[in-house]
């Protein structure tokens, strides 16, 4: 939990995001270790959704600054994020439904190098498909390969999320609800899946399941009311008044 | 409606292997397309003895096929295709008529400036979805039909650009008499074929990849660092050109070029054409061309209110074939 050996990959400074009148996040700066699982946790309506879009690269933020490994990512639009080392997935389960488990992924490779060549045939190019294959067996869908997305069954559908958002090599995965409609058993899968890419990965994650985080993250952000209450260790999270006046402390004291 | 449920005969590039005969059939139909395209429409006069209602069905199925690259592969609704055909015939009459190019600089001219006019209309159109693409090339076409109309000197106006004439080609020792009508069909088969094959690579390859990720889900395409609006300008851009060439060989068909091939009713018909023959299928194009120039063609001799007919025929082959003719034999097939 030693937070300080290294710099954070990502850090916001200040950011806040209007819409209209209503401030739906307002002036937070926290930071996300390298390799490390930063959780991003929050009642209802504080504000998580909000952040994981502005740092996803969906949303400009209204004010402040978001910095990924040393460069600030001001004016860049969504698919820039994604070229910088910024995936994510999505909260609801958002494939391309019509196509093959590996044409899902395969596309998502292919587009790392080559989204304008017109010429070559994309079946030839075989380290696309090795890729997209070894990225299915990592998630445990290598099996399924032929199906089309949609046909999969959903704790598999967010799986192959997974491998989709891991096909640009990102420095960053930022996962939105990963375990959303899953049964205990697929979110077990799943939570392990995610602590094996911290090899690899830096991961952050939107997640309103208390105590699923709380075992497994190295980093919370406490988001209320679209403000920043607390970032810190898991210990520190859970020692920390205010966040178990708001947040815990509903008849647990 | 139209996006998710067009039959791509493209091949998938991650299918699974194919099982049987039928399966391989299908496999060689979608990895050749173009060549099993070609092959039908080489074969099409020999059968069908109207020549000059052949090369209609031979250009305007090019002319869809084009279209098909935005509103089949790409799932965008344009009303502005004219624009691109009838630009490509003007830039083609004109660099022969008026100007007196050798015809294949002549055709090329055609070619690029349909793809300058989708540039134009691209930079101006392609952030708009849905309706409003299709308000928006509407109302850009219309600036087109305009800017030619009004241009007499060079386009002739209203009377229309007279003089396209082109009696024979020679191709090195190749002399072509264009005055003979199935010489003529396959003077322009030639360059169908070289269109058709540029379109198939273009589907095969990995742009054509990433068309079919942004038809299928564009939240999902741009996270995953895909430039959805640079990728749609460029297939525009391509589908207008593509456009271009057959108004340009329809130039020389025709010997002359009316204004009306910039108007409204012309994009209308490419995206019936489309329809009818299946969007997003590689053959459905000339499918849908030969049926509903077929029927015109019959109907015609009938009565004077044809358009009454075909507009009947065409709800009822929407409502029952909502894949189109093609797309419905190949969901069948592949069914079966």
């Amino acid at each position: 939990m030693n937070q300080s050996s290294m710099p954070p990959i990502l850090q916001t400074r200040g950011v806040s995001k209007r819409f209209g009148a209503f401030e739906a996040n307002r002036n937070i700066s926290v930071d996300f270790p390298a390799r490390k699982l930063t959780a991003i946790i929050g009642p209802n309506g504080a504000g998580k959704s909000t952040f994981f879009n502005m740092i996803s690269g969906t949303f400009a933020p209204s004010a402040g600054e978001i910095v990924f490994d040393g460069r600030s990512l001001s004016g860049l639009r969504q698919h820039q994020f994604a070229r910088c080392g910024i995936s994510k997935s999505f909260q609801i389960t958002n494939l391309f439904p019509a196509l093959t488990v590996l044409e899902n992924v395969r596309l998502a490779v292919q587009v790392v190098d080559s989204r304008y060549n017109v010429w070559t045939p994309r079946a030839r190019t075989q380290r696309w498909v090795d890729k997209a294959l070894s990225l299915l067996e990592q998630v445990g869908l290598a099996d399924r390969r032929f199906e089309r997305a949609d046909r999969l069954a959903h704790g598999e559908q967010r799986c192959l999320e997974i491998a989709v958002a891991l096909a640009c090599d990102p420095k960053l995965l930022l996962l939105d609800e990963p375990t959303a409609g899953m049964s205990p058993e697929e979110t077990r899968g799943i939570m392990k899946l995610i602590l094996s890419l911290l090899e690899r990965h830096t991961i952050g994650l939107v997640e309103h399941k208390m105590k699923l985080v709380m075992g497994v993250s190295d980093s919370i952000i406490v988001l209320h009311q679209g403000q920043l209450l607390a970032q810190g260790t898991p210990d520190e999270i859970r020692s920390n008044d205010e966040v178990k006046r708001i947040y815990l402390g509903k008849g647990d004291h | 409606m139209m996006t998710m449920t067009s039959p791509v005969s493209v091949v998938p590039a991650c299918a699974a292997p194919p099982r049987d005969r039928r399966r391989r059939l299908d496999l060689l139909l979608s990895r050749y397309p173009a060549l099993a395209t070609v092959v039908v429409l080489a074969v099409f006069p020999l059968v069908f003895p109207l020549y000059s209602l052949a090369i209609n069905i031979l250009l305007f199925g090019l002319f869809a096929a084009g279209y098909n690259l935005t509103f089949g592969y790409t799932g965008k609704l344009s009303f502005g295709h004219a624009a691109f055909f009838g630009s490509g015939a003007y830039g083609c009459g004109i660099a022969i008529a008026v100007l007196g190019w050798p015809w294949p600089v002549a055709i090329l001219v055609g070619v690029l400036l349909a793809a300058v006019v989708a540039v134009l209309i691209g930079v101006l159109s392609i952030r708009t979805r849905g309706i409003y693409f299709a308000m928006v090339t509407l109302a850009l076409a219309q600036c087109v039909y305009f800017v030619f109309f009004h241009a007499t000197s060079l386009t002739g106006g209203d009377n229309g650009l007279r003089g396209v004439n082109l009696a024979t080609v020679s191709i090195g020792p190749l002399v072509v008499d264009l005055l003979n009508p199935l010489h003529k069909y396959y003077f322009m088969l030639a360059f169908v074929a070289v269109a058709l094959w540029v379109l198939a690579r273009l589907l095969a390859s990995p742009f054509g990849a990433t068309l079919e990720a942004l038809r299928e889900n564009e939240a999902r395409a741009r996270a995953c660092g895909i430039n959805v609006d640079a990728t749609r300008l460029m297939s525009l851009v391509i589908s207008g050109a593509i456009c271009g060439l057959a108004g340009g060989l329809n130039a020389i068909n025709l010997s002359t070029v009316s204004v009306e091939s910039l108007s409204y009713h012309n994009s209308g018909q490419v995206l019936m054409l489309t329809l009818l023959g299946g969007m997003g299928t590689f053959f459905g194009p000339f499918l849908g061309s030969a049926v509903f120039l077929g029927i015109e063609h019959v109907v015609t001799g009938v009565t004077e209110r044809w358009q009454l007919i075909v507009g009947v025929i065409f709800i009822v082959l929407v409502l029952f074939f909502p894949k189109g003719i093609w797309g419905s034999v190949l969901a069948w097939y592949r069914r079966s």
